[in-house]
């Protein structure tokens, strides 16, 4: 078997594990469980060997042209080093919160519905990683979404039902935007291939056809990311979902849809001008002290998580819009941090609620005498992401300030600052409020969470401790591989060209 | 050119009944006519005049032929918006058993 | 309903079933294919149902039965896709293409076809039967 040949196997695994279990997951017990964690590490073990492949790849980029049909004509498949980053991240997360769920949705009562919807949404987020095709990164996309927008009506309470209801109408707004902005594309450059399109693009000027496309581009995936004027769905579907789906959501799927989709259109198809890296540096700084301020006044655990996630993405958006080196590597450090420490503190609000059944921040507190591995690992995970020396969440940002000073954006440089000092003090409100102070009399009785969602807790802690350690110069190619990509530019078209007639 | 502003025009309207209508269901129909009119744009880009669907004849030679791609494009998007729909309404429904009312201003059990 | 609409119903629905399918296997020569067709075969169904009522689709096709098919359909078709890795590509066309304009040509297409008729097919009864059984267990309530 050929290297390139693991390429279709991100997609081909998760969506035959969506099916099998749909088909079986009834009549096998315990069917789901098993094959849900078997596809689940075999695609981070298939992640980790991408990397590995890489490193051996003169070009750094490998394509799989699906059919045996070579580009522009064909959809080809591309592995490049922010693909095997985004992987990487989505396979790591997305292990860890298939083995916590194998406890935590005891308490649901259809488990094999649920892990088919969420091997689907696993298979589209890979299908979008990998994709080198314009069209198919919508189809993905909107596979991804559609499975996330079940997800979050899974419980179907009134406020779950709510909350998806609003999530299925922004995220479908969102994603008519990027189709009209695909359609206009299309109809420019009459090829669906992105490395084609941006070579296309590059050679054919246009003078009204690029700005309107990337109003376009800019609006759905903000959408998608929820950036903050278009965050109104994020905090209603992140808090409503169950908690495991929470981690996807928060962790890897507004990142994969929105900021990585977004990366790569605008650096590798597009090729991005100075108006819009000012538009996102704009729209980042504006998301971070939004969404402190914001989740600064939440009494409800989750929502006060999904506050903070728009304040932390918004610490990439700046990162990707400096443009620099050093601001690009930074962002991609902190999505990778981020993605680690946010599912994290989601699954521990799962716990939190799986054992004392209340997220309410002023019914709670004093957990830490009966829930210790909870309260360590939380926080862990609360100092990584309000940047305290040795955890990760401090270097990303130490990164990304730096890269604002250097670039002579003091004000957005300081703007990250006071972000950063609002996430310490709210995240020491929620330390104080659930796990120190008085134990109060109902939650005497409770006890500690099953050993399975522990496991996923405390390796996602360890890898929050560790993950400063990806800056040394053995593990830094990690990183600098997929900075270089989107560094290149539009080089990305000769890069895919290339590999692909190799 | 005037189809391709009606095209727009039409997807104003969807933007429209998404953003200004209160009922839910009128909201959904909405989220239809944005999907409809961006197909209807995709399968108009693809039009050449005098031109023929692009499936070859055993007997007849083609001349001319619309761009068969948007035309897969399109139905590829009709399928995903059928399964967006389908989802959508079966939450209104449940919805409408839970609060007993389509009227979004009276659904507002999250907030914060 | 009223004896007409159950009358023509009854006349009509073999019809249009038998067409649904005859749209899935000619996808490869002309227009249609697996998801026009797969419409058309679920449309045959709800038709039964909007005449006869559901419980009499029901008992044609159990839900169970509906979402059993509905998987296979759509492992069928990534099964298909799969074969492909033999000649050694994922999607690759490996069966021979036969001449032009048979009905036994074009290799896998025309079993993708089918995979997808299926899909579709019993995937949209699914929902529409869903959607029904939902209004029902409210009118109970």
């Amino acid at each position: 078997m050929k290297d390139v040949n693991i390429i279709p196997l991100f997609v081909i695994i998760p969506l035959l594990t969506a099916f099998l279990i749909a088909l079986l997951g009834k009549t096998i017990k315990n069917f789901s469980e098993k094959i849900i964690v078997a596809s689940s590490s075999l695609l981070l073990a298939f992640s980790l060997y991408s990397q590995i492949l890489l490193r051996h790849t003169p070009l750094k980029t490998l394509v799989y042209n699906v059919g045996g049909w070579l580009p522009p004509f064909g959809i080809s498949m591309v592995l490049d080093g922010l693909s095997s980053f985004m992987l990487i991240v989505v396979n790591l997360i997305a292990f860890f919160v298939a083995v916590y769920s194998l406890s935590y949705m005891e308490k649901y009562t259809d488990k094999p519905k649920f892990f088919t919807l969420f091997a689907l949404m696993v298979s589209g987020l890979n299908g979008v990683i990998v994709t080198g095709d314009i069209f198919n990164l919508f189809v993905f996309l909107e596979i991804a979404s559609i499975a996330s927008y079940a997800l979050v009506a899974f419980g179907t309470q009134a406020e779950e039902l709510e909350a998806s209801f609003k999530y299925t109408i922004m995220g479908t707004v969102a994603s008519s935007f990027i189709f009209l902005g695909i359609v206009f594309l299309y109809g420019f450059a009459s090829t669906l291939n992105m490395a084609h399109m941006a070579s296309v693009l590059n050679s054919k000027l246009s003078i009204w056809l690029l700005p309107f496309v990337s109003v376009l581009f800019l609006a759905g995936f903000s959408l998608k990311a929820a950036m903050v004027p278009f965050h109104g769905w994020l905090p209603d579907a992140h808090s409503s979902a169950p908690a495991s789906i929470s981690a996807m959501l928060s962790g890897v799927l507004i990142k994969t849809l929105g900021i990585y989709a977004m990366m790569r259109i605008f650096f590798n198809v597009l090729g991005i001008t100075q108006a819009q890296l000012s538009i996102l540096m704009f729209l980042g700084s504006l998301s971070i002290i939004t969404g402190a301020i914001l989740a600064f006044s939440q009494w409800d655990f989750k929502r006060l998580l999904a506050y903070s996630t728009i304040s932390q993405v918004g610490y990439i958006v700046l990162g990707l819009g400096l443009g620099t080196p050093l601001g690009i590597f930074g962002a991609l450090f902190h999505l990778f941090n981020h993605s680690v420490f946010k599912s994290l503190l989601f699954l521990n609000s799962g716990a939190v609620d799986y054992a004392a059944s209340t997220r309410d921040l002023r019914e709670t507190g004093g957990l830490n005498k009966v829930m210790p591995v909870t309260t360590k690992t939380n926080f862990i995970a609360s100092m990584s992401i309000s940047g305290i020396p040795p955890f990760s969440g401090f270097f990303s940002k130490l990164i990304i300030i730096f890269a604002c000073i250097q670039k002579g954006h003091i004000g957005y440089g300081l703007c990250a600052v006071i972000g950063s000092i609002l996430t310490l003090i709210y995240f020491m409100k929620l330390q104080k409020f659930v796990f120190l102070g008085e134990l109060k009399d109902k939650f005497k009785q409770i006890a500690e969470v099953p050993y399975l969602m522990r496991f996923s807790m405390i390796c996602l802690a360890a890898i929050c401790i560790l993950a400063g350690f990806l800056l040394l110069p053995a593990l830094r190619p990690f990183l600098d591989r997929a900075s270089d990509v989107l560094l290149g530019g539009t080089n990305y078209a000769a890069a895919v060209m290339g590999a692909a007639l190799r | 050119m005037s189809l391709y502003i009606l095209c727009m025009i039409l997807f104003c309207i969807g933007i429209y009944g998404v953003l200004r209508k209160r009922n839910l269901v009128k909201i959904i129909i909405g989220l239809a006519i944005m999907g409809y009119s961006i197909n209807l744009f995709l399968v108009l880009l693809g039009y050449r005049f005098h031109g023929r669907a692009a499936i070859e004849a055993e007997t007849q030679d083609i001349l001319s032929m619309v761009d068969p791609l948007p035309q897969a494009m399109a139905l590829t998007s009709i399928v995903i918006s059928l399964g967006i729909l389908a989802l959508v309404i079966s939450i209104a429904i449940r919805i409408y058993e839970k609060y007993g009312t389509f009227d979004i201003t009276k659904i507002k059990r999250l907030k914060g | 309903m009223s004896l007409i609409v159950k009358t023509i119903t009854r006349l009509i629905v073999g019809l249009v079933l038998l067409f649904g399918i005859y749209i899935v296997l000619h996808g490869h020569l002309s227009p249609g294919g697996g998801f026009s067709g797969g419409v058309i075969v679920a449309l045959s169904f709800v038709l039964m149902m909007l005449a006869f009522g559901e419980d009499v689709a029901v008992a044609k096709i159990s839900r169970n039965l509906a979402s059993n098919l509905e998987s296979i359909g759509a492992l069928m078709f990534l099964f298909i896709a799969i074969l492909g890795f033999l000649g050694g590509s994922f999607f690759l066309n490996i069966l021979s293409t036969g001449t032009p304009f048979k009905l036994f040509s074009a290799g896998t297409i025309i079993l993708s076809n089918i995979s997808i008729g299926i899909k579709v097919g019993i995937g949209l009864f699914a929902i529409f039967l869903a959607l029904v059984i939902l209004e029902k267990t409210k009118r109970e309530r």
